[in-house]
């Protein structure tokens, strides 16, 4: 029982951090029906960042900051010069400049930095606390409150403000929202934003969990990846949701099958989802018109 | 025919062993290549998953004749006829996507592949992989840069009209056809779910076969060779060369793979840099090096 | 014979009933015209005889075998083809490319013998690329083999859609908004060239709005509306028809209808 419950937080902790990827890609979704595969560099940039800024003398939290707003004008940057340029190509050439995208931010992050792992001292200790018979890192408790307080100001930046509003409209029918004066390159521009600067403060949070490196981006935006789609890629609190699942799955599979394997999880999630319920759990079924 | 010509008469300028093993690995991704440039340029799909049949070829010949005891070229062989078994179940299921979907799941396939290479140590060596049995052909020992030159030269090229001819084919309009419009293509009564699996099958042979010669002619085999960043190479190599030009594999795989050894000191920004090549030719140059050549010297003659 | 015949055919999308039970039979080497206002469930009907939409209920009977739910790439060995409201060519081949696909259906080479280029594929090739250039000049497009068809303008990729349709022979034909978007002598090219279709004995089904083609031309006129029938019968009966008046021009439109043809 104190083993499952270990396992349970865990794959909560980490399940939080695959939320908060899910949920960068499905806003830049929602916005642009682009699937962003630099999401993952963005969580490495925000805990690579800090680490460098902070050895170089910097107090922490001012190096996190730091962090945070380097990684989201990178974020704006990608859009600007990798995006933007590209309107009007297929989804699958997108991709693929996305995923180049991610290959430039881990290569130069490797010169720019180091190859080696680097962690960050906890918020608040590093003594575990005993629940139940199982340990809890104080951090955890740090990354999921974080993770519930971030999904919450979204929610509520994008119902109740005027913005927020907009990024609706744009995301339901961008043609529609460019004619009623909705400025929709600022709202796709604005979606890398804000999911730069989510996945940097995941990056911030997690990393003295589970350190971090300069290629650990790509595990990472793959996992999202299959929690956003897992939850129906345009869905929200499916993002939230399927991040959540595909963390207690890869927790409950590393203690009970095989930890080498737990990797394999995600990707097996992402096949069997593509193949029996394409749309995901929240998500809407596309009907093609001839 | 004039790439034949090239091929035989090039060595000539070679000074050193070095070149051959340049020309080798050249002719060996871009045989990959081009079986990929048949799914992605000419069909439409998307494979961002393909070092995955690189990696079942490139293992095969590493554990059966060490584990099994079987001649390496059997294993060849029957390496591509396991990259096509499973090419065949994988891709019966996921073809059915389109888009974003399908490059998910191609992903997706390479990663499980790269991770069971990884993982099943004792079969494959796990993360420092394995040593590789050369090759013996009728008792005489393949070895040397100067043979394997010949040997996947004379592959690619075998390869490349195959591609060729395929291309000109029924089956190759037909699969055109599906480039263009799914839709149309069936109600013209072309199966499109059995000529994409077809063509799938194709270009994982291709990979398979190019995965068993890097693996016998390196001695080596570790499990990045089906990992993440080999896929992307391979795309990349494909969008670099032209997207459907068989002429433009190897172009691109030449490029992507001259380029790493002959400025060693962009060792450091290769990932960078191949990052870079991927944006800057998918904003700009979509259309790939030998196409968009061939439109300016052909244009011109309009 | 009856060629096609749809018995109490429906779908819904979401709860819209997009058909609802309609009944169509059409006999062989007719030109049979489906009208009706935009939004009464057409192209969907289309879709559904074609192979492209399953329906949820009813059947569809093809020379009098069942075809319900078949793919539409074993509709086309049927001897079914159509052409699409919305073009569907295959923009990066070339004109005589796009209809020779149109022969695939009759094309024999298997997948090996294609990679090793055997003797058999080359006089395949000859073969279909004689027959391609026979449908080309069918539709007056011989001149334009050769060129892309992207560079082609919208009048003759729609007579281009129609050689491809042709080159699998077809029994039956679904032309799709064959005069959509052309202007007055186009559509007379396409008048001409559905009469050549159907005097080799092609069985001709349309959807169309231009109604001067419609009457000129159909044997038999059915009238959807809201996806159901609302009249069926010959050129005349319906344009007669006083719901069909109804459902086109409204209420209102209909009385300065009746008005104006006193």
């Amino acid at each position: 029982m104190a083993e499952l419950l270990q396992f349970v937080f865990s794959g909560l902790t980490v399940g939080a951090i695959y939320a908060l990827v899910a949920l960068g890609f499905t806003l830049i979704y929602k916005a642009s029906d682009i699937i962003n595969f630099a999401q993952g560099e963005f969580v490495m940039l925000g805990g690579m960042i800090t680490v460098f800024v902070a050895h170089a003398g910097v107090p922490l939290p001012l190096a996190a900051l730091f962090a945070i707003v380097a990684t989201t004008a990178i974020g704006l940057a990608l859009h600007r010069f990798a995006i933007e340029p590209a309107r009007g190509a297929t989804s699958v050439a997108l991709i693929m400049i996305t995923i180049g995208a991610s290959i430039f931010l881990r290569g130069t992050a490797q010169i720019v930095f180091d190859r080696r792992f680097h962690s960050l001292p906890p918020l608040f200790g590093a003594d575990p606390i005993q629940f139940g018979g199982a340990a809890i890192l104080p951090q955890s408790l740090v990354v999921l409150a974080s993770a519930t307080a971030i999904v919450i100001v979204l929610w509520l930046f994008i119902e109740r403000t005027i913005f927020g509003k907009a990024v609706i409209a744009t995301a339901a029918n961008r043609l529609a929202a460019r004619l009623i004066g909705v400025d929709t390159r600022r709202i796709v521009a604005f979606s890398f934003a804000i999911s730069a600067a989510i996945g940097a403060i995941a990056g911030v949070l997690i990393t003295p969990i589970a350190l971090t490196s300069y290629d650990a981006g790509t595990l990472l935006a793959l996992k999202g990846f299959a929690a956003a789609m897992l939850g129906g890629i345009g869905s929200a609190p499916g993002a939230v949701v399927g991040g959540i699942l595909i963390g207690m799955f890869e927790a409950l599979a590393a203690g009970y099958l095989s930890s080498n394997y737990k990797d394999a999880v995600a990707f097996l999630i992402i096949l069997v989802v593509l193949v029996v319920i394409p749309q995901g759990l929240f998500g809407r079924a596309k009907i093609e018109r001839v | 025919m004039a790439i034949a010509a090239i091929f035989v008469s090039v060595p000539w300028f070679f000074p050193s062993a070095y070149y051959y093993r340049i020309g080798v690995l050249v002719f060996i991704f871009a045989l990959a290549v081009a079986g990929l440039n048949l799914l992605m340029g000419f069909a439409g799909q998307v494979s961002l998953g393909h070092a995955g049949f690189l990696g079942i070829g490139a293992y095969s010949v590493a554990i059966g004749p060490t584990h099994l005891g079987m001649p390496s070229w059997f294993c060849l062989f029957a390496g591509a006829a396991l990259s096509a078994a499973v090419a065949f179940f994988v891709g019966r299921p996921i073809l059915r996507l389109k888009g974003h979907y399908l490059a998910v799941a191609t992903l997706g396939f390479g990663l499980l592949v790269a991770i069971v290479l990884t993982n099943e140590a004792g079969l494959t060596g796990g993360p420092d992989g394995m040593t590789v049995p050369r090759l013996t052909l009728f008792g005489w020992s393949v070895r040397g840069s100067d043979a394997w030159y010949w040997i996947s030269g004379t592959t690619f090229i075998g390869g490349f009209v195959l591609a060729l001819n395929l291309m000109g084919s029924p089956t190759g309009r037909a699969l055109q056809a599906i480039h263009d419009s799914e839709i149309a293509a069936q109600v013209l009564g072309i199966d499109v779910a059995r000529k994409k699996l077809t063509v799938f099958i194709i270009s994982a042979v291709y990979a398979s076969v190019a995965g068993s010669y890097l693996a016998l002619f390196n001695g080596h085999v570790t499990p990045d060779v089906a990992g993440f960043l080999r896929s992307i190479e391979l795309v990349a190599m494909v969008v670099l060369g032209g997207m459907g030009s068989i002429l433009g594999s190897l172009v691109g795989a030449g490029l992507l793979v001259v380029l790493p050894q002959a400025l060693t000191i962009f060792h450091e920004y290769e990932q960078a840099l191949l990052g870079l090549i991927l944006i800057v030719f998918m904003i700009f140059l979509r259309r790939g090096i030998v196409p968009s050549v061939a439109a300016v010297i052909f244009g011109w003659r309009k | 014979m009856m060629i096609l015949e749809t018995d109490r055919l429906s779908i819904a999308f979401g709860g819209v009933r997009a058909i609802d039970e309609v009944n169509i039979a059409v006999e062989s080497g007719q030109v049979f015209s489906i009208i009706g206002p935009n939004g009464s469930g057409k192209t969907t009907l289309f879709n559904l005889v074609s192979g492209i939409y399953t329906p949820d209920d009813g059947s569809i009977r093809l020379a009098g075998q069942t075809a319900t739910g078949l793919a539409p790439h074993e509709l086309a060995r049927r001897g079914l083809s159509r052409t699409f409201q919305n073009l569907q060519i295959f923009y990066r081949m070339s004109v005589l490319e796009n209809v020779m696909v149109g022969r695939h259906r009759h094309e024999r080479t298997g997948i090996l013998a294609d990679l090793l280029h055997l003797p058999a594929v080359t006089l395949q090739n000859k073969a279909t690329d004689a027959a391609a250039r026979a449908a080309l000049a069918r539709v007056g497009l011989a001149d334009f083999a050769e060129r892309s068809a992207s560079s082609l303008a919208y009048g003759a990729l729609k007579r281009l859609e129609i050689a491809r349709a042709l080159a699998t022979e077809p029994s039956l034909l679904l032309l799709d908004e064959p005069a959509a978007g052309c202007n007055p002598v186009e559509t007379q090219e396409i008048d001409a060239v559905i009469r050549s279709i159907v005097k080799d004995g092609i069985t001709v089904v349309l959807v169309e709005h231009d109604m001067r083609l419609v009457m000129n031309i159909s044997d038999r006129v059915h009238v959807l509306a809201n996806g159901r029938t609302l009249a069926e019968g010959t050129p005349e009966q319906v344009r007669s028809n006083a719901a069909v008046i109804q459902a086109y021009l409204g209420i209102h439109g209909s009385q300065e209808a009746i008005r104006a043809f006193d």
